[in-house]
């Protein structure tokens, strides 16, 4: 019976072939998306001795529907000064980035949308644009906060992309390959968080940074710049650049799970962990990376600018170029680099 | 040495670390908020909520408009109006509680000598219209019908302490 659907989907044309795949991964992730808001709330509430959302639906599990549909239901409003162009465009392209990012996504041994060899490259290029959406939502808004967000917003990303170019490059030179899978595939005994610890923790950090994420929510700022980049926004235009956030945040746990959590892979090649499918290990991976997002949101106060710039270039940038060189120079001595 | 140790500390997240351990640890605790609408905290027998007139078990009003809840009241929210009834009673024929004027301060409620207006245990009575908080005496009559047993059982928790 499965040859016959496999027979039936090779039949079918190119295109339509394409446009399922696209859907298969985008539906869930934009459910999943919805879910992570709910999670995010409740997990955040526990922790504050709250209860969270808990009216809609049972446990309040429909309340990311709700909130997105009364944001459909609100008005457009562009602000007078505004310009139109830039302004509309801007949410939209943070909210396409955030999709196209998980076309190199393997979600399993040979489950990935596009497997391109330099798989690496184009995550790492994907989540640098991210910053333009910001940058020109802060603009095109003319409003002194939303340009101060964005501001901010262009200078964080930069700092930290830097850092996390240097973690991602230690790691390729444990592998030898940009490809995800292949650096998947790597990782089978050992998941690089282990050998690589203190990168790992850099780069989530790093990855909080690139999603403006709390400590480092500043672009947002709301105490400070009252919403910072998206203050202007409403309605669906703002619904997209939330939207693009959480996706993003979902986009840089996977990326942590596969660059050192070992992406589909079980912990132990063993019986009971090896007959659950690796599509799932990877999606717990990535819950568990969410988790520790929230975590971090839920107990520390946000980052001082001057904070921010002086961890992003001070310490992190010195201390992975230290390690970059570590773990090259005990490659090569020991004679470990991949061939 | 200190600055080793502070170092130490900094390069190892050590603050961090315990942060994170303590926020983890309040995720299991017991909420400390309730669920409003479908949970409540408890109430003294002696909150002062919604103003009801009370009747006697057999139907008969409690109230034998002697005014004194009109005197006392420091915002001069109460107002009636009594003529004797056919059966010779002295009785109110209008009996007014702007609750918008009212403090909820209860002094009516020590003033009454037959216990007929009372502040309820209800809380919840806003309203969409101001007019609608210009109780008339159908409504307090109708709050003590409403509230009975509760007002009873709150006035006998209380009465040992008065």
């Amino acid at each position: 019976m499965f040859e016959n659907v496999a027979q039936l989907w090779d039949q079918l044309p190119l295109i339509i072939r394409i446009v399922a795949s696209i859907l298969v991964i985008t539906v869930p992730l934009l459910i999943g998306m919805a879910m992570l808001t709910y999670f995010e709330r409740k997990v955040m509430a526990a922790m504050q001795l709250r209860q969270g959302p808990a009216l809609v639906g049972p446990w309040g599990l429909l309340q990311a529907f709700a909130d997105g549909l009364k944001l459909l239901g609100k008005e457009v409003i562009i602000p007078a000064g505004a310009n139109r162009v830039v302004f509309v465009a801007a949410p939209m392209l943070t909210f396409l980035l955030a999709l196209v990012a998980w076309a190199v996504i393997p979600f399993g041994k040979g489950l990935v949308l596009a497997d391109i060899n330099v798989g690496v490259l184009y995550l790492f290029a994907i989540s640098s644009l991210g910053v333009y959406g910001i940058i020109m939502a802060g603009w095109a808004s003319n409003s002194k906060y939303a340009f101060l967000g964005g501001l901010r917003a262009a200078a964080q990303m930069v700092s930290y992309e830097v850092s996390i170019g240097l973690v991602i490059i230690t790691v390729l030179l444990c592998v030898g390959s940009l490809n995800l899978s292949k650096i998947v595939e790597a990782q089978k005994g050992l998941w690089f968080f282990i050998p690589l610890f203190p990168m790992f923790i850099i780069f989530f950090i790093s990855a909080l940074a690139e999603t403006n994420r709390a400590p480092f929510d500043l672009p947002e700022g709301e105490s400070e710049l009252s919403g910072g980049f998206n203050v202007e926004y409403s309605s669906m235009a703002f619904a997209l650049f939330f939207l693009g956030e959480y996706i993003n945040m979902i986009l840089m746990s996977g990326m942590t799970s596969i660059l050192f959590l070992g992406g589909w892979l079980p912990p132990l090649d063993i019986a009971p962990l090896n007959w659950i499918p690796g599509p799932l290990w990877f999606i717990l991976k990535i819950c568990f990376c969410l988790f520790c997002f929230i975590w971090v949101r839920a107990t520390l106060p946000r980052y001082r600018y001057d904070q921010l710039m002086r961890l992003g270039w001070k310490v992190f940038l010195p201390f992975s170029l230290i390690w970059v060189v570590l773990t090259a120079g005990v490659l090569v001595y020991f004679d470990l680099l991949p061939k | 040495m200190a600055l080793l140790d502070r170092t130490a500390r900094g390069l190892f997240l050590v603050e961090l670390v315990k942060g994170m351990a303590l926020t983890f640890s309040y995720m299991f605790r017991p909420r400390a908020t309730i669920n409003y609408p479908y949970e409540r905290g408890p109430t003294s027998p002696r909150f002062r909520g919604e103003h009801a007139l009370r009747r006697y078990p057999n139907g008969e009003e409690r109230c034998i408009a002697c005014k004194l809840c009109e005197a006392i009241c420091p915002a001069l929210a109460i107002t009636i109006e009594a003529e004797p009834r056919e059966d010779g009673s002295r009785r109110t024929t209008r009996y007014d509680i702007d609750m918008t004027k009212c403090i909820y301060c209860g002094l009516c409620q020590e003033a009454c000598p037959v216990d007929a207006i009372v502040e309820g245990p209800n809380l919840e009575f806003a309203t969409e219209t101001r007019e609608e908080l210009f109780y008339n005496k159908e409504k307090l009559l109708a709050n003590g019908d409403r509230w009975e047993a509760l007002i009873a059982a709150n006035l006998a928790a209380d009465a040992p302490y008065r």
